[in-house]
């Protein structure tokens, strides 16, 4: 009864973006009372679609196995955290979730929008239900989650094992979060391109949208990377999978897009290039959902594997990115050209973020689909794996990290260059100490991974250059002066500086685990005691015990460090009954700047195990990275003159905060 | 910083990995140490775009032994490459081969880069002139006005 309320509610929030993406985008011309139809029907839309995703979630916590999405992906053994989140770990439940959040973002717009101009607002919330009604046709007529099944069998066919995790349980809400997010940004692309009109304001009501999704992106991207570090067992924490490709694409144009946004907004330049940005990451949002959902690129994720959905969702894709463009093609001509700039000055340093962050796209959308395009023109068939983006997406993105910060330290219009590299001296001396520094404590990693660090140490030093220059630290400035003009910097200011800080942060990660990785692959009978760096691991037994839904084989671990006692690692060996399949669940201990990663293998015949244990130097710091990236953005979200209801609000500001 | 950049390429690539066996292993510790570097380099061809240094499945296993038994017969690295290729086809390297399918593969982001280069200096170089122009002199009618305006404002006028 409750699927069937489900079911029904759905099929009403189709009739409801209908109304929301035709009343606006047809009705206006000629009544602008229909474009007053937009913001009730975004907020209905949501309200009904929460129901609908509750409802499923519901049918998944009882174990409704008359529904068949529950019985294939589902299972009574399975603990109930895993049973809510299986809800949305399969093609159909994804995406309802997927619908689900797009009709947050559009009830978002409707809510805090108030202070868009009527038409802009009617139209934004427009396309965003033409996108709601094009998936949700595709949801119905595709990929029904609530389809009934009769008999109903006793037991479901349980879930993924692999799934069966926290972190990855919760990847695919922020990742979809961040996908769908950039459909704000489209579909305000998409209104401005209607009504012809590309101002400052378009950008600062734009930016907002675009960080949270970038920012939802980015924690999404680092969950699925931390879980690939910890579950897949080879201690490896991105593998240029084309899946993984497929959230890095719109990422790294989510962040041009972010950039580019900057300059429209300040300088009313860059119109056009933003935006086609906005176009083409929502663009490559969609190719995103298209590879992961229809399989065509076979992948450890991809767990729908269906044809006939991919050519729908290939529709969708080419219905609004074709059309989109079209409207460009006619429209953005018109659009007027300001912002005039010297070739040095903060805008060419933008464009030069966004070229580069352009190419590195193009590395990674050509190495994703290129096997796919070559197999179907001539029949070879060729792999794309790591060596590839090494010698193209590394060397674009290594220019690129070491001019960021300069960016904050470039004036606009027209820049003193030799003033800015000045002020970067102390980030120059700190990174070339860290460089002697990585040098020195190296025994015999490569002789490039000292520069790697130094790349990191750069990004770091230089981020916060830009704070200590602004309140003239060093300069004239007692430290009491310096922290009260600190403290009123704005926060988008020291959103920045962390986000680049983060940057810098991970790019250290990725040098230590890259370089210095230490490991041992011995087989291994108990009471046996090895070495691993500087670590003393004594292998005490291996018991087996039942968990709830799995058998396991857990190994003991004694570790030592310098005579001491320091953990007891109990990595582990599960084979889920129900699907037959075999996982490892690695044993970490993090001491921060090294993780000690132990992997229990198979029994070798003759009473001793094969037993995997790696010194994974720095590694945290690839997510500890990622996450001060998402807290800089957070921070310059909530900046004032950023929140979404930001022109009207800056203006009442309290007196004596400068906003 | 083509240099550093060159640098940073090849200390990425010399990446670390897992699956290996102990049994597998050659005693030769520079044999060894070559036959990881062409284990990350080849595809395990039941697996995900993953190499056969990292994978578990037991077709990875046969390719590493070979890896190492044609180390062990003397063949160069690129001999073991070819030797497998020949067998497995051009699927298994990770890095794929440039020939005349794979040129644009392989340029595609420089072309990218290039043309954007190209097309913003071309951008910046039209614009310049904008910039660096002195303001249109005024027309009389112009001048007329201010002259107007500033004897007005003057005192000694008054």
């Amino acid at each position: 009864m409750i699927a069937e309320f489900g079911h029904f509610v759905l099929v009403l929030a189709l009739g409801v973006a209908l109304v929301q993406a035709f009343g606006p985008l047809l009705g206006m011309p000629f009544n602008a009372a229909f474009g007053r139809l937009a913001v009730p029907a975004a907020r209905v839309q949501f309200v009904l679609l929460s129901v609908s995703f509750l409802a499923l979630v519901y049918a998944f916590a009882v174990s409704d196995f008359s529904l068949s999405l529950v019985t294939a992906n589902s299972h009574s053994a399975k603990p109930l955290i895993y049973k809510l989140t299986g809800a949305w770990g399969n093609h159909e439940g994804s995406m309802l979730l997927w619908t689900l959040i797009l009709a947050t973002f559009g009830a978002a717009v409707a809510f805090f929008g108030g202070n868009l101009p009527d038409g802009l607002r009617a139209r934004v919330l427009g396309v965003q239900g033409l996108i709601g009604a094009a998936f949700l046709m595709f949801l119905l007529f595709t990929s029904n989650p609530f389809l009934r099944l009769d008999p109903a069998p006793f037991d479901g066919n349980g879930l993924n094992p692999i799934l069966q995790d926290p972190a990855l349980a919760f990847h695919p809400p922020f990742l979809y979060a961040g996908y769908v997010g950039f459909s704000i940004a489209f579909s305000f692309a998409v209104a401005a391109l209607l009504e012809g009109k590309v101002d400052p304001a378009w950008a600062r009501w734009v930016r907002p949208w675009t960080l949270a999704a970038w920012c939802c992106l980015t924690l999404g991207i680092a969950m699925g990377s931390w879980w690939a570090y910890y579950e897949l067992g080879w201690g490896g924490w991105w593998f240029w999978d084309p899946v993984e490709n497929a959230s890095l694409m719109p990422w790294l144009l989510g962040t041009a897009l972010l950039h580019s946004a900057i300059v429209v907004e300040k300088r009313g330049a860059l119109k056009r290039w933003t935006l086609l940005l906005a176009i083409f990451t929502f663009a490559l949002s969609l190719i995103g959902t298209f590879l992961v959902r229809s399989g065509v690129l076979t992948s450890v994720h991809a767990f729908a594997v269906d044809p006939a959905r991919g050519v729908v969702i290939l529709g969708i894709l080419v219905f609004f990115v074709g059309g989109a463009l079209t409207l460009y093609a006619i429209r953005a001509p018109a659009l007027k050209v300001e912002g005039l700039f010297a070739p040095l000055s903060r805008e060419a340093a933008l464009i030069v973020n966004n070229l580069l962050l352009t190419a590195a796209t193009v590395a990674v959308f050509v190495g994703t689909l290129y096997p796919l395009a070559l197999d179907a023109v001539d029949g070879s068939k060729i792999s794309v794996g790591a060596p590839f983006y090494n010698l193209t997406f590394v060397p674009i993105v290594i220019p690129l990290l070491l001019l960021v910060p300069f960016g904050p330290m470039l004036g606009w219009k027209r820049a003193d260059v030799l003033g800015a590299t000045q002020r970067l001296g102390v980030a120059a001396a700190i990174s070339t100490i860290g460089l002697a520094a990585a040098w020195m404590w190296q025994n015999d990693g490569p002789w490039g991974a000292p520069f790697g660090i130094a790349l990191g140490v750069w990004l770091i030093a230089g981020a916060f250059s830009e704070i200590g220059y602004r309140v003239r630290l060093f300069r004239g400035a007692t430290v009491a002066e310096a922290f009260g003009k600190a403290r009123r910097l704005p926060r988008s200011a020291w959103g920045t500086a962390m986000a680049h800080a983060g940057v810098g942060v991970m790019v250290i990660g990725i040098v230590g685990i890259t370089s210095w990785r230490v490991e041992v692959i011995e087989a291994l009978a108990p009471g046996a005691t090895f070495d691993v760096g500087s670590y003393a691991i004594t292998f005490q037994n291996v018991e087996s015990y039942q968990g709830p839904n799995f058998r396991a084989d857990r190994g003991s671990f004694l570790v030592e460090r310098n005579g001491k006692e320091i953990a007891t690692l109990t990595p582990e060996k599960r084979v889920y009954p129900v699907s037959e399949m075999p996982t490892t669940e690695a044993a970490i201990y993090t001491i921060w700047v090294a993780d000690l990663y132990v992997v229990l293998g198979d029994p070798t015949g003759t009473g001793a195990w094969t037993v995997r244990a790696y010194v994974n130097p720095l590694v945290p710091w690839v997510w500890i990275g990622a996450v001060i990236m998402v807290l800089g953005g957070m921070i310059s979200l909530s900046d004032r003159r950023y929140r979404v209801g930001a022109p009207v609000r800056a203006r009442n500001a309290k007196p004596g905060v400068p906003a | 910083m083509m240099r550093l950049a060159a640098l940073l390429v090849v200390l990425l690539i010399a990446s670390p990995a897992a699956a290996v066996d102990p049994g597998e292993r050659l005693d030769d510790p520079v044999l060894e140490e070559r036959a990881r570097g062409l284990s990350q380099e080849l595809r395990c061809l039941v697996c995900q775009n993953q190499s056969i240094d990292d994978s578990d499945a037991p077709l990875a296993k046969d390719l590493r032994v070979l890896v190492r038994d044609r180390l062990q017969e003397g063949d160069t690295d690129a001999e073991v490459l070819s030797y497998i290729v020949d067998r497995y086809g051009e699927f298994v390297l990770l890095r794929p081969p440039l020939r005349a399918g794979t040129v644009l593969l392989w340029l595609a982001p420089f072309i990218v880069l290039l043309a954007g280069i190209a097309s913003v200096l071309v951008y910046v170089r039209s614009r310049r002139p904008e910039v660096a122009e002195a303001p249109e002199p005024l027309s009389e009618l112009e001048k007329a006005r201010l002259e107007e305006i500033v004897i007005a404002r003057d005192p000694r006028t008054d």
